[in-house]
């Protein structure tokens, strides 16, 4: 049976871990390549970095965090955050990324998932939808939440999966950051849209939230930060309790 | 001894590239390449394959006279070759993924697409599955049945004779993930990602 997948997400900005593990005994801890081994070892099903530098000339940064962290990490990798082209996904994948996920770029030009999804495979497109609440809707963000772009939610998630994309990374911008659990409403609608495997991503605060993901969102994975990053849980817990809520997980 | 990865431009290759060289560390010599000289010459190969059954095809068939390099390893000489995902699909007779595409016909049968029961499961099937090991391969020593490994795929290997299968996986249907026909090996999911029990696997690839 397929397991459902727990997913820590790490905040990278010029090569260095934004909000990071707690953890007393880090060398150092503000080291994305430590922290991913730690979660990999702690049986984290994948790993997952967003890029937030926000300068031009940093970018370079990610690359070589990248290229270090899947020597050590054999567990599949997922970079994104500023992603802007074919060739920026082909760098990624280069360095050892196992899959990209665009955001701004989708929503742009989906060329670039279909170009991507054609050239590189499927597997390895996860298109990010960043998405709030607008009465009865859910309208599409872009530059990091900045953009309101009026694109429909749903519509845009069965657009993304007609040009290629191999998962939908989804995220409640309502929620993100808050704590108070996923929008379940807005993963359900578009789980059941699309035949691809959504991610539910943004406001998870305790280990109930991630049942509700998978059982009340449909969602194949569950993505979180904050609640693995500050030592709340560890993914382990996190596994153990979804299993004793009776959700498939790799133990 | 050496052990060749096969560079024909199939795809993202660099963490089967990472996997292989953190279980060789000094003892053995990984080489990616192409070239059909080095090809012939090392003691295993590794056969990887990302994207389509018909990209992966055309790759192999753009570099000249690696397909008949390779039918001279695995079929001729019998030395051991192993295929991750795409790279076991091309064992068949034939794929239709995009369109019907010639297979290199190693391991009689065809590639189609995963029945995902009128979009019940969904496609690709991704993530950690529990494989069923249905005979001793060599490849699974000392790997426990019902281990967890990782999947991502659309396409299943249906092989005519299900002798050559070593392990399935159960996903909208039955799926064959694990083939071994004398000198050839296949698995349909990634060892490369699939952490310690992965590597082992590739571990016991290279010390066959």
């Amino acid at each position: 049976m397929l397991k459902n997948r727990i997913i820590p997400c790490l905040d990278v900005k010029n090569g260095r871990v934004v909000k990071g593990i707690n953890f007393v005994d880090l060398q150092d801890a503000g080291d994305p390549v430590e922290q991913a081994k730690i979660y990999s070892d702690g049986g984290a099903d994948e790993i997952c970095f967003l890029d937030i530098t926000a300068s031009n000339e940093n970018r370079d940064t990610i690359y070589d965090v990248v290229e270090k962290t899947s020597k050590k990490c054999f567990v599949p990798l997922t970079v994104g955050g500023g992603v802007r082209s074919v060739d920026d996904i082909n760098k990624l994948l280069n360095c050892g990324a196992d899959k990209v996920s665009i955001n701004t770029a989708a929503v742009q030009n989906s060329e670039v998932v279909a170009e991507s999804s054609k050239k590189f495979g499927s597997q390895c497109i996860v298109v990010a939808i960043d998405a709030k609440k607008n009465a009865d809707k859910w309208e599409i963000f872009t530059h990091g939440g900045r953009n309101n772009t009026g694109i429909d939610a749903i519509e845009f998630a069965s657009k993304m999966e007609s040009s290629g994309a191999g998962e939908l990374l989804v995220t409640s911008m309502d929620r993100d950051g808050t704590q108070v659990g996923y929008d379940i409403e807005l993963m359900s609608k578009i789980s059941s849209k699309v035949n691809i495997p959504v991610i539910a991503s943004g406001g998870v605060g305790n280990l109930d939230h991630l049942v509700d993901g998978i059982k009340l969102g449909n969602a194949s994975a569950v993505l979180a930060a904050s609640i693995f990053h500050y030592g709340k849980h560890s993914v382990k817990e996190a596994k153990e309790y979804l299993d004793s809520k009776g959700i498939p997980v790799r133990i | 001894m050496n052990v060749t990865i096969v560079d024909y431009n199939s795809g993202n290759i660099s963490s089967v590239i990472n996997s292989f060289k953190e279980v060789a560390k000094d003892k053995v010599n990984i080489e990616v390449t192409s070239d059909l000289n080095k090809i012939k010459s090392s003691d295993k190969v590794v056969l990887p394959g990302q994207g389509s059954f018909k990209s992966c095809v055309d790759a192999l068939n753009n570099i000249n006279g690696l397909v008949d390099t390779l039918n001279e390893f695995a079929v001729s000489n019998k030395k051991p070759l192993l295929g991750i995902c795409v790279g076991l699909q091309m064992f068949a007779d034939i794929g239709y993924e995009e369109t019907e595409t010639k297979g290199l016909g190693w391991i009689s049968g065809k590639v189609s697409k995963i029945d995902n029961q009128n979009g019940k499961f969904k496609l690709p099937h991704i993530g950690w599955n529990e494989i069923n090991i249905t005979k001793n391969s060599k490849i699974f020593n000392n790997i426990e049945n019902k281990s967890h490994m990782y999947f991502v795929h659309s396409y299943e290997f249906v092989p005519e004779d299900k002798n050559v299968i070593s392990a399935t996986t159960d996903y909208s249907s039955n799926i064959v993930c694990s083939v071994e026909k004398e000198n050839i090996f296949g698995t349909q999911f990634h060892p490369e990602k699939s952490d310690k029990i992965g590597l082992k696997i590739i571990d016991n690839f290279i010390n066959l």
